[in-house]
């Protein structure tokens, strides 16, 4: 059943009685020729786009509970495609691209808002980094614009310009970021999925993989055995404690993330602001609240629910620059598990195991990526070769010396 | 969270800094054949286990000193702590 606006005001007026369920409720068959671990965004996106682009349909979602309930839906909604490396921002500027045709491609309102995302810079050296980060997202054809401090008053005119330590110089925008409605994301790739034939089966946890002379064929769950010729695992912060049930060790830790919601306001953010020398991020969304977060909590954890002390330090990040937030009440704050690579770039990439295939080390920017990391994985699993703009998130490249290291610190599981 | 100092007695967690997986107190030995595998392991790979972990953490804002933190990575919840050095000189002794 499409969706239109006609649609909806016909079902307004008739009681809104006609309406069927986005996606069916299949149990399990034997066996599939791909199996996906994990319904959340990459997940979901890479069953869409195997059924939608490569031609494969008798595919499997699996999830250990309802699919959305992980980070897609647990995020703050940024997208934006303002990367410095070769590895990472054709990538990230392929997925942009995606949002952008997504909503008419899923025929689902996702809410795709570009309003901008704007990073401020607090001394001259930043401002030389941002600069050549622009000239870079613009080699690789997304949008960048340097603002001084002037052109940075005449949006965001509330913000703490002459604040005695972190006095705003300026800041680097991407008008082409913005925000997505996340849970829509899970449910119009879900249900984009589902109508070409992709079971999704939730509430079935995998508890470990077949294997047959050292190929995978399946995996085991506490609903039974399903069989595949390729499992693909999109498990985000769970990576490490599923990969392991198939004796991988991972570069990559589990960390605790933290979001915050305040009341509904009147509009008065623009668009996406993030504080330069602290770490904090802030956009309003639609009904009004100030969503926003910061740092990871830091210490590795799989209990979906942070401490205090980087509440606080959230805090006291927006007041550092948005004293005007003091004002307002929070709401609520949540966590979610974060799976933080070493480099902070993700992977997708088979594993030395036949019919094993990877994705995840997306620490606490892989929203933004949803759309690329499904098309991307999709097509690896379907071609056995890396899409051209996901070549370099391969497993092994600690090894070979080739991290992709944007913040340029080392090896280091606290990145974004 | 509140670690339990050995000498301090109850401290909150926001006093330390936190490093990792215990393990890496265990540096590989860079004589070794296969010490570039090894290092690649010891700085990359992690158990990143659900349940007991043992970990490092640093009271940067008290005595600094390394402790070594059993914690539940699914409860939050501490069972052991122990100064560093103390498991360093026994992990010697071992050896
Ligand atoms: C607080 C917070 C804020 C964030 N903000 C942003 C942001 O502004 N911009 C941005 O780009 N990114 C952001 N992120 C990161 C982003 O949300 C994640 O990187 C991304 O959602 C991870 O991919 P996913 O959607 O597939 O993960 P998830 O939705 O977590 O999907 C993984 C799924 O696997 C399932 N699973 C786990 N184990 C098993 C098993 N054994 N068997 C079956 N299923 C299993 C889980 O239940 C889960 O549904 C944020 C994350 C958090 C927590």
């Amino acid at each position: 059943m499409g969706y239109s606006g006609w649609k909806v005001i016909w079902q307004g007026l008739t009681g809104n009685t006609g309406w069927k369920p986005a996606w069916r409720e299949p149990d399990p068959k034997p066996s599939y020729d791909v199996i996906i671990v994990g319904a959340g965004g990459h997940g979901l996106a890479a069953a869409y786009y195997l059924a939608k682009e490569f031609g494969i349909t008798n595919v499997a979602v699996i999830e250990k509970g309802w699919l959305g309930s992980g980070n897609i839906g647990r995020n703050t909604t940024i997208i934006r495609s303002n990367y410095l490396l070769p590895g990472n921002e054709p990538f990230y500027e392929f997925s942009m691209k995606l949002w952008e045709g997504l909503e008419q491609d899923f025929n689902y309102n996702a809410m795709v808002s570009q309003r901008g995302i704007l990073n401020l810079c607090h001394s001259d050296p930043q401002r030389d980094a941002f600069n050549r980060r622009g000239n870079s997202m613009r080699l690789a054809g997304a949008d960048a614009v340097l603002l001084d401090a002037d052109g940075v008053r005449e949006m965001c005119p509330f913000l703490d310009f002459d604040n005695a330590r972190f006095p705003i110089k300026g800041g680097i925008l991407q008008p082409r970021g913005g925000t997505v409605r996340h849970d829509a994301v899970a449910w119009g790739y879900a249900r984009g999925a589902d109508s070409q034939g992709v079971d999704i089966i939730q509430n079935c946890e995998v508890t470990g993989f077949v294997m047959e002379s050292g190929v995978c064929m399946g995996v085991e769950t506490n609903r039974g055995t399903i069989r595949a010729k390729k499992v693909g695992v999109a498990v985000a912060g769970s990576s490490g404690r599923v990969m392991a049930k198939a004796g991988m060790r991972l570069p990559i830790e589990s960390h605790v993330l933290q979001a915050f919601v305040t009341e509904g306001l009147k509009p008065v953010l623009p668009g996406v602001i993030t504080f330069g020398a602290g770490h904090f991020y802030v956009s309003q969304s639609d009904k009004g609240g100030l969503v926003f977060g910061g740092d990871i909590d830091g210490y590795n954890t799989y209990a979906q629910r942070g401490n205090l002390p980087v509440v606080e330090d959230v805090c006291e990040g927006g007041m550092a620059i948005m004293p005007m937030i003091g004002r307002t009440r929070l709401l609520r704050s949540w966590g979610g598990i974060m799976d933080m690579s070493m480099d902070g770039s993700p992977f997708i990439d088979k594993t030395h195991i036949d019919g094993l295939y990877f994705n995840g080390g997306w620490c606490y920017g892989g929203f933004k990526a949803t759309p690329a990391s499904g098309f991307c994985f999709a097509h690896l699993l379907a071609k056995d070769e890396p899409h051209p703009t996901a070549t370099k998130y391969r497993l092994d490249r600690f090894r070979r010396g080739a991290m992709i290291d944007e913040k340029g610190v080392g090896a280091q599981p606290n990145l974004h | 969270m509140i670690i339990n100092h050995p000498h301090l007695g109850p401290r909150d967690a926001q006093e330390f800094v936190y490093l990792g997986d215990a393990s890496l107190m265990d540096r590989p030995d860079w004589q070794d054949e296969n010490a570039a595998d090894n290092f690649h392991d010891y700085l990359y790979l992690r158990d990143n286990p659900d349940g007991e972990h043992r970990e490092l953490w640093y009271h940067e804002q008290g005595d600094r000193s390394w402790l070594v933190v059993t914690r539940n990575t699914l409860t939050h919840e501490i069972t052991r702590v122990e100064l560093a050095r103390d498991v360093a000189i026994a992990m010697r002794r071992r050896k």
